[in-house]
């Protein structure tokens, strides 16, 4: 079931860059934004372009932190991550799909820490869920939705992206 | 004195678990080319653990890596540590040299002790084919076996990360001309590189050396044997050396080092004779002056030193993928 079509994405957005400008007033480190594979990057190119940044857009993967390595092994496809400058002392604008138990962040914390030691991380996020397992929040919301346990958020793109309510598979 | 079993050449779905997932790594001989595009997509993810601060990931916290190095070994064995401290593995290093297979402690026994020990991958070289192959036949449900070569037999992680280095050169193989070098008859990581570069689509693979060190139809495997070497680098993408082993040196086989310089040594003046953008690989150790001359093995064309860092970076792939759950 279809949650969120593009356009409706694409309003968020904007929702989310006016907050963010909010965020960065009197910033002073170096910002640098960057997308977690895979939903996340979608949403931060999208979310880069309306910024302006100068800096170039990175990704991140995260399933090298994840924690249920034991549980679920390896996921097809990879992509690497690029961080294409140094994060000492600089603000990251850290940017994902969906922010549900908190689980994803804290492994995108851990994979990021792995690079150095930034000044400050604002974290910004199209939808947030109830059900967080982490003492996890996020600074920029693009909205709220409150779903059953057994339903999943899946964001299809990444040219039109889509907001869809799955079923949750007893993988993921 | 060694089982029968042990100088099998035949790689069997041993390899592989029940669900399709890798389950030991022995041989390319039975790899899917789905597979394998899996294992060098995933490298190009270890790879950029390289450039982090901490160059770690903790994908194998609380697992235990043992290499079983039953044959003299730098390179492999210092990249395949690597790889396992990279993963967050603890890792054994045990000197097979003093330790007690040298009292008669058969390979079987070894095994049996140190999976007692909780020891959840081994990492095996031995001088004899079929080695790994024998241990994986025998491990436990829980334990997987890498191969890090085996007599005459194979290399797999070897030939892995030769084609990981071609991909990210040149982005894909199937269009290449890939030139392989020297004692193939002997060679592991010719018998595995050719398995590998079929697999992935290289169409034209050439060999060239000795004719005492080549297979007879090595044909049906499907590349040209070149009568020289200057036919087997024109127009080639890819030179792959492969090292000399000194033992070869003796008058039946090959008369002289010098000798086998002038004819299948790698010099500057050959090189003018390969694609203008072609690379030049080399498992290593190099012999220079024997299959190489230093202005090539150091020179613009040469990929030797990335083969080793990618090289980190496959081992560390295929670890993670023998130690991934079933499906």
């Amino acid at each position: 079931m279809i949650l969120l079509n593009h356009s409706q994405i694409e309003a968020l957005l904007n929702n989310m860059a006016a907050q963010l400008r909010m965020h960065l007033q009197e910033e002073q480190a170096p910002v640098y934004m960057l997308g977690i594979h895979t939903g996340g990057y979608w949403i931060a190119e999208r979310f880069y372009e309306r910024i302006g940044l100068k800096s170039e857009l990175g990704g991140l993967d995260i399933h090298l932190y994840r924690d249920d390595f034991s549980r679920i092994g390896i996921r097809y496809p990879v992509h690497p991550s690029h961080l294409p400058w140094g994060i000492d002392n600089a603000t990251i604008i850290l940017v994902d799909d969906v922010l549900h138990t908190g689980r994803t962040i804290r492994a995108a914390l851990n994979a990021l820490f792995d690079y150095g030691r930034p000044a400050r991380i604002i974290l910004a996020i199209l939808v947030q869920r109830h059900g967080r397992e982490l003492p996890v929040s996020a600074d920029i919301v693009g909205t709220d939705m409150v779903l059953p346990d057994d339903q999943h958020l899946k964001l299809y793109g990444p040219e039109l992206l889509s907001l869809h309510q799955v079923t949750r598979s007893s993988r993921s | 004195m060694m089982p029968s079993a042990l100088t099998s050449s035949k790689a069997t779905p041993l390899q592989m678990g029940p669900d399709g997932r890798l389950r030991h790594l022995l041989s390319i001989e039975g790899l899917s080319r789905e597979l394998v595009e899996q294992i060098l997509s995933q490298a190009e993810s270890f790879l950029t653990v390289a450039h982090q601060s901490v160059r770690k990931v903790p994908l194998l916290r609380g697992r235990t890596v043992a290499n079983l190095f039953f044959e003299p070994s730098t390179r492999t064995r210092m990249t395949f540590e690597l790889a396992a401290t990279r993963l967050s593995a603890d890792v054994l290093n045990p000197d097979m040299s003093q330790s007690a297979t040298r009292k008669g402690e058969g390979m079987l026994d070894t095994l049996r002790n140190m999976e007692a020990m909780q020891i959840d991958l081994f990492v095996v070289r031995h001088s004899l084919s079929g080695a790994a192959h024998f241990l994986a036949q025998h491990a436990s449900d829980h334990v997987s076996i890498l191969n890090a070569g085996d007599g005459s037999h194979a290399h797999p992680t070897q030939a892995l990360l030769d084609a990981f280095t071609m991909r990210k050169h040149f982005g894909s193989l199937d269009q290449l001309v890939v030139t392989i070098v020297g004692d193939i008859l002997y060679s592991r990581v010719a018998r595995s590189q050719i398995q590998l570069l079929r697999l992935l689509g290289v169409r034209d693979l050439r060999l060239a050396g000795p004719p005492t060190l080549m297979p007879t139809a090595i044909e049906s495997w499907g590349c040209r044997v070149c009568g020289s070497l200057e036919e087997a680098l024109e127009g080639a993408h890819v030179i792959m050396m492969l090292r000399l082993q000194r033992e070869r040196i003796c008058g039946a086989v090959l008369p002289s080092t010098k000798e086998y310089y002038r004819l299948y040594g790698l010099n500057e003046h050959k090189m003018s004779l390969a694609h203008p953008d072609a690379i030049v690989m080399h498992p290593g150790p190099i012999n220079r002056g024997v299959e190489i001359a230093s202005s090539v093995a150091d020179g613009p064309h040469s990929l030797i030193l990335p083969q080793v860092s990618n090289g980190i970076a496959i081992r560390m792939a295929v670890m993670a993928m023998v130690a991934s759950p079933d499906a």
